[in-house]
């Protein structure tokens, strides 16, 4: 066998309480694809941070072609012909897209030559995008690409793709695996890191599996079977949640003709929404981050003003009423960001209780607050959801992000909602955690809530979610039954019109 | 090399910790700074923070510290309602001069008549002239989205001005032999806020700030209010999505601060200084918001960090005529005070660690 | 009343001339946000500046070693904000305050012994008969070394964001300062070097009054002309020209407000001395709608989590 491209050993990083990555090696070769696999928290981040430069192993060893490869910083990791597009784009949005690229460049040539190179390079890998533009506008596939060609323009001979496809349409999907497949034929090698088994076995040509920080097993994923692979990465059977055959009641929550401006620059306008959601009913709402997704919550739970008569709970016009009033009427969310939106990242879980349950669960009587009976709240919720916590007094950043996760849906879930709006319910959650939350959104369904579950995994919606429908561009599709949907016919509904156009490029 | 971890939750200990090693810090550097001016340093902070409280001429000094500390912590408690929400009122002087302008006046406009309704009134006006004061950064920002920090302290400067006009003007003296400066409120009995109990510096300023503090208290670990103040101050995203109403808390802790720092200024002009004069601003404004960050923005920790500093006004006075020290020296000193706070605050949430890390 | 007795030409002269402490506050106060800073010190440094500008030159005789001193004054003075906000991640708010408390405190302090005396003159720099040009002359030609000093410290901040590698990172710094940590950029040493920038042109600033504009030294004799300079920043969108434009405003109206009291018009001089505030915060009012410019970082704490 030739020397591999690169190869680690026994490398070894700790961070106080707990080791993030335990002795793991393995190795990529030159034109190979290999996919680094395992659930949030196994460590797969800080691993390929160690290889950027950005984190410094506490022990072990890389070598590249051979030779000892130990990058004091990023500069030095693609001084060595590493790049990395990351899974949150390290982009700026105020600027345009050659300057972007450009601060990601040792040397960049001046911008007019560094323009006309981009628009060679987009077309030759099939990733079509304007040097000019400014990057804040641009949608998150578009926003990808401009990591990409970062990275290509350094010829890189190892590209490492952090949950890639997590922000594309099926489309753009495979778009991307077009490219990817291009750089392997001219010996690039790719580090593919996903948590998606049927991506990889499509696209990648070997596969490392992380569990709690160690290297759990090395495959060939085209002969390894899904479950195989997933057994490999979660360490147990999972249980699938079950949803009672849902007897759907009375029109809870109607959304008629609702638009609304957004409140921030790049933010994305809701344009002409109409859906109705029954007592019982689950309707799960997919799309890539940025459609709308926080602007559609932040109008339901009260957060944004609309117009009368575009939200209505129970025939009830729900505009000019804040988020504290629709929780003493039953109509409940859950943000998308736990730290800083559904939480306050310093406030105790006491405090964070306080934070939504005060109508609901009578927490505060005439203005006076009734931290005993928060106390007691937070209590339950950390007992019925499993939160692994020391207790209720611990700040809300203390807890990892599944616990948190679990804390801010419980939260909601125990003050029995009439409605209940989600948005990502299980996001960076590890499998265990995610099945639970799901299993208390069906059981709460189960109950007669009217569930909206705004998601960008698609198996989940799929899993949960009794109608679907897509938010693109602001807008959003008809729902129709979950029932008999296949990814081909999500996938035009996720691209709306607009995402047509780059599909077919 | 020593970098900083983050604490998973902020340590207690340390918050309490940091505002004393700030006092000891400052003690040390402060007094490297007096040596540096020629004078013995031990005897100067012995001077500043020994005699106003045991020397021999404390019977005089020990009521000035109340008298001192009552606009410190009237106005640092309003501040701190701010503060704590992130909502930066920095023109609590210019609300005290409005407030003391509004107070006077309305005493005034019954000289020389006599009776109890007198003394009520200018607390209404005073305080109703430092809230509106201050309300007019709380409407821009909330109408425009105007900068509070900049409006609150361009208008100290319009309200200086104002006071320099009403002295020179309409609350000018007519029996002043053309001095500038109002008639001194002191010789107007049912305007003059007299000592309660004499000699002690106890004057109606101090139940003020007292009731101020208990108010505080409350409002913040009890009510729903002071709770929408916390969580707007750690994450404005999640207390919108809690149900508060930012517009809301601004005005009102705007307004409210406004209102203390006015009140401040009414007794101020009503008692120990007795008359509005262009020099009557002192710079308690500023000075308070000293107070309020030395205080951890805590209602209690307020009420000693406004007698530390009212202490160093008086100490430094006595520095400054039994030594020499100049008042600057005394001001360097405070502003030093809030330096090393916030340089040593960074040990609430972070620890220290020595050796190798992480690559920056 | 007597407005005869201002001579336009003198007054767009003298606009000019009072405009530029401002504009130099505030081009430096520009580059310290674009770096994603907000250093609320400027009042404190340009004060600081103003005395230790004013101190040289008495004891050196050269106005030029004096500015160079205010330069230094200021910007050393930036250092202790950039320790607080960049090792000590405190808050840059209250961090900002303290500064100008403490400057104007040490100003009081180092000054106390000058107040009263008369510096040297600063010259007019010699442009030999370009300043005889009837009305062009006195307006364009006839100012000291710092006035053009002013606008090639625009010219060239200008220039630097917009066509160097420096200023790119500069302002990626500001705009997402995760973003340019990912990407290798020392996020803390870029930040200390524009505060120090910041620091010196606001002590440049501060001692143009000191020694051009009042001549002499008085506690506080800034008079919130440091805030005007931040609020100038938010006038001008961020941008350096727009930074000329708005420091002209300001200047000029504090200058007509200055001669209209020396004319004797029939408004007390009080609210005359009001007014430069009051268009301040008119001119937030306005210009505050649009705050989509603002570099994305402003006044938030970076600290790498690793």
């Amino acid at each position: 066998m030739t020397t591999p491209l690169l190869s680690l050993s026994g490398l070894t990083k700790a961070y106080p309480g707990v080791v993030a990555n335990d002795t793991v090696s393995f190795e990529i070769g030159v034109g190979e694809i290999h996919a680094l696999l395992g659930e949030n928290g196994a460590g797969k981040s800080t691993l390929v941070k160690m290889i950027y430069g950005l984190v410094k192993p506490d022990s072990g060893l890389m070598k590249m072609h051979g030779d000892d490869f130990a990058p004091v910083d990023p500069r030095a990791a693609r001084a060595a012909g590493v790049g990395m597009v990351f899974q949150h784009f390290s982009l700026f949005d105020a600027l345009s897209v050659a300057e972007n690229i450009a601060l990601g460049m040792e040397a960049p040539p001046p911008m007019a030559t560094l323009a006309s190179r981009i628009s060679e390079v987009s077309e030759n890998y099939g990733l079509p995008l304007s040097p000019d533009r400014t990057v804040g506008d641009l949608s998150a596939g578009e926003r990808q690409r401009v990591e990409i060609i970062r990275c290509l323009l350094q010829d890189p001979k190892l590209l490492i793709m952090d949950e890639p496809t997590s922000v594309l349409t099926p489309q753009e999907v495979d778009i991307l695996f077009e490219t990817l497949r291009k750089l392997k034929a001219e010996g690039t090698a790719i580090l593919y890191i996903s948590h998606k088994l049927e991506e990889i076995r499509a696209l990648c040509d070997a596969a490392t599996i992380l569990r709690g920080g160690k290297n759990v097993g090395t495959c060939v994923p085209r002969d390894t079977s899904a479950r195989e692979m997933a057994e490999l990465m979660v360490g147990s059977t999972l249980a699938t949640p079950k949803g009672a055959a849902h007897a759907t009641g009375d029109v809870m929550l109607s959304v008629t003709g609702l638009s609304a401006a957004s409140p921030s620059a790049f933010g994305m306008a809701l344009k002409d929404i109409s859906f109705e959601v029954q007592a019982g009913e689950v309707l799960g709402i997919g799309g890539v981050a940025g459609n709308g997704q926080d602007e559609l919550l932040g109008v339901l739970s009260g957060e944004l003003p609309c117009i009368p008569g575009m939200v209505q709970f129970q025939g009830r016009d729900l505009s000019g009423i804040g988020p504290e009033e629709r929780r003493g009427l039953g109509v409940l969310a859950a943000p998308e960001e736990r730290l800083g939106h559904a939480a306050a990242p310093d406030m105790s879980l006491t405090e964070n209780a306080m934070l939504t349950g005060m109508a609901r669960e009578k927490l505060s009587k005439g203005g006076m607050l009734n931290w005993a009976r928060a106390r007691d709240f937070a209590e339950r919720i950390i007992a019925d959801f499993d939160v692994r916590t020391p207790g209720p007094h611990n700040a809300a950043r203390s807890l990892s992000g599944g616990n948190l996760q679990k804390f801010v849906i419980g939260r909601e879930v125990l003050q029995r909602p009439e409605v209940l709006v989600v948005n990502q319910p299980t996001w960076g959650v590890d499998a265990a955690a995610a099945a639970s939350i799901r299993q208390a959104l069906l059981d709460l369904a189960a109950g007669g809530t009217a569930l909206v579950i705004i998601s960008q995994d698609l198996d989940e919606l799929m899993e949960i979610s009794d109608r679907f429908a897509a938010l693109n561009e602001g807008r959003l599709s008809a729902p129709v039954p979950t029932a008999g949907l296949d990814v081909e016919q999500i996938g035009l509904m996720l691209g709306g019109a607009h995402g047509m156009e780059v599909a077919h490029v | 090399m020593i970098r900083l971890e983050k604490r998973p939750q902020p340590s207690a200990t340390m918050s309490w910790a940091t505002p004393l090693l700030a006092v000891v810090a400052t003690m040390i550097f402060g007094g490297a700074l007096f040596a540096a001016l020629g004078k013995d340093p031990i005897e100067a902070i012995l001077t500043i923070f020994w005699e106003p409280l045991f020397g021999e001429f404390s019977f005089f000094y020990r009521p000035q510290l109340l008298i001192k500390g009552a606009p410190l912590v009237l106005i640092a408690i309003g501040l701190a309602l701010g503060f704590k929400a992130g909502i930066w009122n920095i023109g609590a002087e210019g609300q005290y001069i409005v407030g003391a302008i509004c107070g006077a006046g309305a005493g005034l406009a019954f000289y020389p008549t006599e009776s109890i309704f007198i003394f009520p009134l200018m607390i209404l006006a005073g305080a109703l002239g430092g809230c509106l004061w201050a309300l007019i950064p709380g409407f821009l920002k909330v109408r425009f989205g105007t900068n509070e920090i900049l409006v609150s302290l361009m208008l100290v400067y319009v309200a200086e001005q104002l006071l320099a006009s009403m002295s020179l003007g309409l609350l000018k003296n007519p029996e002043g032999f053309g001095f500038p400066g109002s008639r001194n409120l002191q010789q107007y009995p049912s305007a003059h806020n007299a000592e309660i109990i004499t000699n002690t510096g106890m004057h109606w300023g101090v139940v003020a700030a007292l009731i101020a503090v208990i108010f505080s208290y409350v409002l913040l670990t009890r009510h729903r209010l002071g709770f929408a103040i916390r969580v707007t101050g750690e994450a404005p995203r999640a207390a919108k999505f809690g149900g508060v109403n930012p517009a809301r808390l601004i005005l009102f802790c705007l307004g409210m601060s406004g209102l203390l720092a006015g009140l401040a200024g009414m007794f101020e002009v009503a008692g120990p200084s007795g008359q509005i004069s262009i020099d009557f601003n002192v710079g308690y404004g500023f000075t308070a918001i000293i107070v309020a960050f030395l205080g951890r923005l805590n209602p209690l920790g307020i009420v000693a960090a406004g007698l530390l500093m009212a202490l160093t006004y008086i100490g430094g006075d006595i520095a400054q005529s039994q030594l020499g020290l100049p008042a600057a020296a005394i001001q360097v000193f405070q502003g030093m005070l809030l330096f090393f706070l916030l340089a040593l605050d960074v040990l609430t949430n972070y620890r220290v660690r020595f050796g190798t890390g992480e690559v920056a | 009343m007597d407005l005869s007795a201002i001579n336009p030409i003198l007054l767009i002269a003298a606009m000019i001339a009072a405009s530029t402490p401002i504009l130099l506050a505030a081009i430096g106060e520009l580059v310290v946000e674009r770096a994603g800073v907000l250093n609320l010190g400027v009042e404190g440094m340009m004060i600081t500046g103003a005395v230790c500008g004013f101190i040289i030159t008495v004891n050196t005789g050269s106005p030029t070693v004096g500015f160079i001193a205010a330069a230094v004054g200021g910007a050393v003075l930036s250092l202790l904000f950039a320790f607080l906000t960049q090792v000590a991640l405190a808050n840059q708010v209250a961090s900002g305050l303290a500064l100008t408390l403490f400057g104007l405190g040490l100003s009081a302090l180092m000054g106390q012994s000058y107040v009263g005396i008369k510096p040297p003159r600063t010259e007019a720099t010699p442009l030999g008969p370009l300043a005889d040009i009837p009305v062009i002359g006195p307006i364009v030609f006839g100012h000291d070394m710092i006035v053009y000093l002013g606008l090639a410290i625009v010219a060239a901040t200008w220039a630097t964001l917009k066509f160097t590698r420096v200023g790119l990172v500069l302002r990626a710094v500001g705009e997402n300062h995760d973003a340019a940590h990912a990407l290798g950029y020392k996020v803390k040493r870029i930040r200390t070097a524009a505060i120090f920038f910041g620091g010196a042109c606001a002590g440049l600033g501060g001692a143009y009054i000191s020694l051009i504009r009042v001549p002499q030294w008085t506690e506080g004799m800034t008079a919130g002309v440091g805030w005007i300079a931040l609020a100038l920043v938010v006038f001008a969108s961020w941008k350096p020209w727009r930074v000329l434009l708005g420091a002209y405003l300001f200047g000029g109206i504090t200058q007509l407000q200055l001669n209209l009291q020396g004319a004797g018009v029939a408004i007390p001089v009080e609210y005359l001395a009001m007014s430069p505030y009051i268009v301040t915060i008119i001119v937030l009012v306005i210009l505050s709608s649009d705050k989509s410019r603002a570099p994305g970082s402003l006044g938030r704490t970076f600290h790498a989590s690793g």
